[in-house]
């Protein structure tokens, strides 16, 4: 066994697995509500969870969708701003 | 390995306790459970707590039950597994007293959880899952469920009622239950008419949070059979884990967890599926019971909406394989750290022939099921006559 591990750049690509509107959100997140958590499944293969944004319409399963950089939450008392990923449908 | 018996049960209704402690909501329990064995005190307490260092601000919480319960120097810990802490406080007691390093353990599943409401309460039970990869997503474990029910829906191209016979079922067993949260019964076709939390989990769908403790004793099976008439043997216990994050599964709808948890009880026990006559699984989402039916092996992978398309025939109380006999998480209530407790007395209450107006005729062995996470933490206990 290794404790090696090897860095990976995904392209950002993938197709929509599944989806979900979440109306009750968790702490932190109340101002995004409702909002859509989805799996999508990278091009590459692995499974990701995120968030959909920039929605146009319902998602529909096994649209292609590409990575974007986005604000998930703020953090502490001066509301430092915590950015991730999400995902939008290619149209 | 020493056989261990459960001799002694006791349980709080589910409900909204706002004006009881955590402490004193076990301590309910546990008199009645002392009571009932015919018993002054324990070896060892073992609790099982989901929520109180989050939503009650209150951690370390084994200790605190047993000195109100005047049990003080006993030995007292707590149990961590999500929503599977209660089974997994069973799992602590039945190796305790079967290993002989204890002889009489007493196994408290205690929550108070409805002091917070909204997204407070959301992001405590979100201790549960992965804090990067999914909470931090801005997920929570209801939609998660909805994500595996979406899937699953658009794979067999069936409609949101196919699930209905569960949430039916647990409320009609419920109804009988003085314990359960909610005793309404529900409306054919009202489940998909409910409204969406995380669509397509509904209200209808969702168990409800609620307050409650659950109390078993435990103790070596030939000094049992001199306490009580009725000592139930837990003769299989077994848990397994599974990928943390859910986008890490081998297979999204396959709940590996829960086939290798009670594939190892069954083993354990040297029975199969169809020595069961009826089992308590943990249905906090209708998903969660199909795919469990699927895992367990009683329907094909994609087949398990048909496994209880036939709804009271199956899974009712005089069915082929009843489930949620005292109303399940759905309608008994899903007070998450007590409930794999709850399950254990509410199976031995149908062992011992004291189930009411729910009895299953000839009960003889039981299958429990806690899940944490989306079934992360698999637990799977089997109790017999």
């Amino acid at each position: 066994m290794t404790n090696e591990t090897n860095t990976y750049q995904f392209s950002g690509y993938g197709e929509l697995y599944s989806y979900t509107l979440l109306q009750d959100p968790p702490s932190g997140y109340e101002w995004q509500s409702p909002y859509v958590i989805a799996l999508i499944k990278l091009e590459e293969g692995p499974m990701v969870l995120a968030q959909l944004t920039d929605l146009d319409g319902e998602p529909q399963i096994g649209d292609r969708v590409q990575m974007v950089t986005r604000k998930l939450t703020t953090d502490g008392a001066t509301g430092m701003i915590v950015y991730g990923y999400k995902f939008r449908a290619i149209r | 390995m020493t056989q261990v018996a459960i001799v002694g049960i006791g349980q709080t209704p589910v409900a909204e306790h706002w004006d009881k402690s955590l402490q004193e909501l076990a301590q309910d329990a546990i008199t009645q459970a002392l009571a009932d064995a015919d018993l002054q005190t324990v070896d060892a307490l073992y609790v099982g707590n989901a929520y109180g260092g989050t939503i009650g601000e209150q951690s370390h919480v084994a200790p605190l039950i047993a000195d109100f319960a005047g049990l003080v120097g006993i030995e007292a810990w707590t149990v961590d597994a999500g929503d599977a802490a209660g089974g997994a406080a069973l799992r602590a007691g039945y190796l305790a007293v079967a290993s002989g390093a204890v002889e009489t353990a007493l196994v408290v599943g205690v929550e108070k959880m409805t002091d917070r409401v909204g997204s407070a309460r959301e992001g405590a039970r979100n201790t549960s899952i992965h804090a990067e990869l999914e909470n931090l997503q801005g997920a929570t474990l209801t939609s998660l469920a909805g994500l595996l029910m979406q899937r699953y829906l658009h794979e067999q191209n069936i409609p949101l009622s196919a699930f209905e016979p569960l949430s039916i079922n647990a409320h009609l067993n419920g109804s009988n239950n003085p314990y359960a949260m909610y005793r309404n019964k529900l409306r054919e076709g009202a489940f998909a008419k409910a409204p969406m939390v995380s669509h397509p989990v509904s209200l209808f769908d969702r168990a409800p949070d609620g307050d409650g403790a659950a109390a078993v004793i435990l103790t070596r099976l030939e000094n049992a059979q001199d306490m009580v008439p009725t000592p139930i043997r837990i003769v299989g216990s077994a848990v397994s884990t599974d990928q943390f994050a859910i986008q890490d599964r081998q297979q999204l709808l396959k709940l590996e967890a829960v086939s290798r948890a009670v594939d190892r009880a069954l083993s354990q026990a040297q029975l199969n599926l169809a020595s069961l006559s009826f089992a308590e699984l943990h249905d906090a989402f209708t998903i969660l019971s199909v795919l469990t039916l699927e895992a367990m092996g009683l329907a094909e992978y994609g087949k398990g909406w048909e496994f209880i398309a036939n709804g009271q025939s199956v899974i009712g109380r005089n069915g082929t394989f009843p489930i949620s006999t005292m109303g399940g998480l759905k309608s008994r209530g899903n007070p998450s750290g007590a409930t794999g407790v709850y399950q254990a007395v509410e199976a031995t209450l149908q062992l011992r022939g004291q189930a009411g107006d729910n009895q299953i005729t000839d009960a003889k062995t039981a299958l429990l099921l806690n899940l944490g996470g989306m079934a992360t933490t698999a637990i799977a206990h089997i109790l017999s006559l």
